[in-house]
């Protein structure tokens, strides 16, 4: 008997048919792979089973069960086309239901946002006397924004190639002080004008000084603002080792996964940790949510902190495309929240 | 996708009791079954309240804890925004940010 075959989706949207069997196959390859990379256990019979179930599924859209919903933190948010931030933060209460907001700016990084403060702090001001759920302010560390020619170290991206390894290690450690003083100072400026709290989106992105100068001034934020929010959400799943020596408190950063990543983000004083799986486009999404939950499981753990896994595009088996279909985006929330056990998303 | 995420997985914000929860998370770091029943035993209800919109319109109602507000839906004289988060505040026992600034500036 021919097996039937349901809709489903690839890493980069695409929509594919795959039969039940064929969809086990990728999951298993997905765990597989995933524990191989992280050198952790596999997902057990019994997750494989259930992620198998809300992949074989042809149902438009798929929800966890009542009463099982979990906190939604956000990057970004919103449209930017209502209007104005303030009408954007509205709709995202009144309409979306959300349960943290975030005010942004549209250049998103902690460096451009350091010569607009007083304009987002106004707006941060004025949003919090209009509405009622917690509002933080989010933005990207982006440390090679501090390298020539946007930023005054040495281009440490163009000293490498060329072998010259000491003097790249000296810059980015001089941009890592220019970012963690920024961040600081934004930080501090968006308190004072009454956040609840901040969000370090996307850290890591320029490897392991991206990440302990966000460590770094998460931790002064803490020293200063000690019921402050402060959610550090990460770029990959994996630390890449760009200056390679850097350590947070006698541990190295490069090569860090979720586990070690949300053990150096809470003892430094974060109160949220994003992990984040970048999608493999040309896997399918059942293959590419068991490959993220395999390496984010050992994360949930050690966690004394909540995780809210990211599960916007091209993360954590979301498609990569701009509009991800319905269908894949709530499978891969559902599969985190039922199979993680995640504190939010 | 924010829609997707909110209607699949998400609590609700000020709908349910979503944004209290979240400050709990936020604050004081806890993780979200921690965060849930401090929540419900502060309001006084299950657990499974916090996400159900039928039961939190009430509750926030007679809290005064802000609602979500549209044409149907008005409660003009009831505290929204800032005046609920002062309520919440007090509530969750936490210290909000932007209400301590709001007591600073208005000189409470």
């Amino acid at each position: 008997m021919t097996e039937l075959r349901v809709p489903t989706r690839m890493g980069d949207g695409s929509r594919v048919e795959r039969t039940r069997s064929e969809l086990r196959a990728d999951i298993e390859a997905g765990t597989a792979e995933g524990a191989r990379r992280a050198k952790c256990p596999p997902l057990d019979a019994d997750e494989l089973d259930h992620l198998l179930d809300i992949y074989a599924s042809p149902a438009s859209f798929t929800a966890v069960d009542i009463g099982e919903q979990v906190v939604l933190s956000c990057d970004g948010g919103g449209s930017k086309m209502t209007g104005t931030d303030l009408q954007d933060l509205l709709e995202s209460e009144q309409r979306l239901g959300q349960d943290i907001l975030e005010l942004w700016h549209i250049e998103y990084s902690y460096k451009a946002i350091k010569t607009i403060l007083p304009f987002q702090q106004q707006v941060m001001q004025n949003a919090q006397l209009m509405l009622t759920a917690p509002i933080q302010y989010g933005a990207q560390p982006n440390l090679a924004f501090y390298s020539k020619p946007d930023g005054p170290a040495e281009n440490w991206f163009e000293l490498l190639p060329q072998g010259r390894i000491a003097e790249s290690r000296a810059a980015i450690e001089e941009a890592m002080e220019h970012a963690t003083r920024d961040f600081v100072y934004v930080s501090d400026g968006m308190m004072e004008a009454g956040a609840d709290g901040m969000d370090f989106d996307t850290t890591g992105g320029a490897g392991d000084a991206d990440l302990l100068s966000t460590l770094r001034a998460v931790e002064q934020i803490r020293r200063t603002w000690p019921e402050a929010g402060i959610e550090l959400g990460m770029a990959g799943e994996f630390v890449i080792g760009v200056h390679g020596e850097l350590e947070w408190k006698g541990r190295r950063l490069a090569g860090m996964w979720p586990k070690e990543q949300v053990e150096v983000a809470q003892e430094a004083g974060a109160t949220i940790f994003g992990p984040a799986v970048n999608i493999r486009a040309s896997q399918s999404c059942a293959w590419n949510a068991a490959f993220a939950l395999t390496v984010v499981k050992p994360c949930m753990e050690v966690a004394r902190i909540p995780v809210h896994p990211n599960v916007g595009q091209g993360v954590c088996g979301v498609p990569v495309n701009g509009y991800p279909g319905e269908d894949a985006s709530s499978r891969a929330a559902k599969a985190c929240v039922e199979i993680l056990r995640c504190d939010g998303l | 996708m924010d829609v997707t995420h909110a209607l699949a997985a998400g609590m609700g914000g000020i709908r349910t009791a979503g944004d209290l929860v979240a400050r709990m998370q936020m604050s004081r770091g806890m993780r979200l079954k921690e965060a849930k029943e401090y929540v419900a035993g502060r309001l006084g209800c299950t657990v499974r309240d916090l996400s159900d919109s039928y039961a939190m319109e009430q509750l926030r109602g007679e809290l005064g804890l802000g609602r979500i507000l549209d044409h149907s839906n008005l409660h003009p004289g009831a505290p929204t925004a800032m005046a609920a988060k002062f309520r919440i505040a007090e509530l969750l026992g936490l210290r909000i940010n932007c209400v301590e600034r709001f007591r600073e500036m208005a000189g409470l």
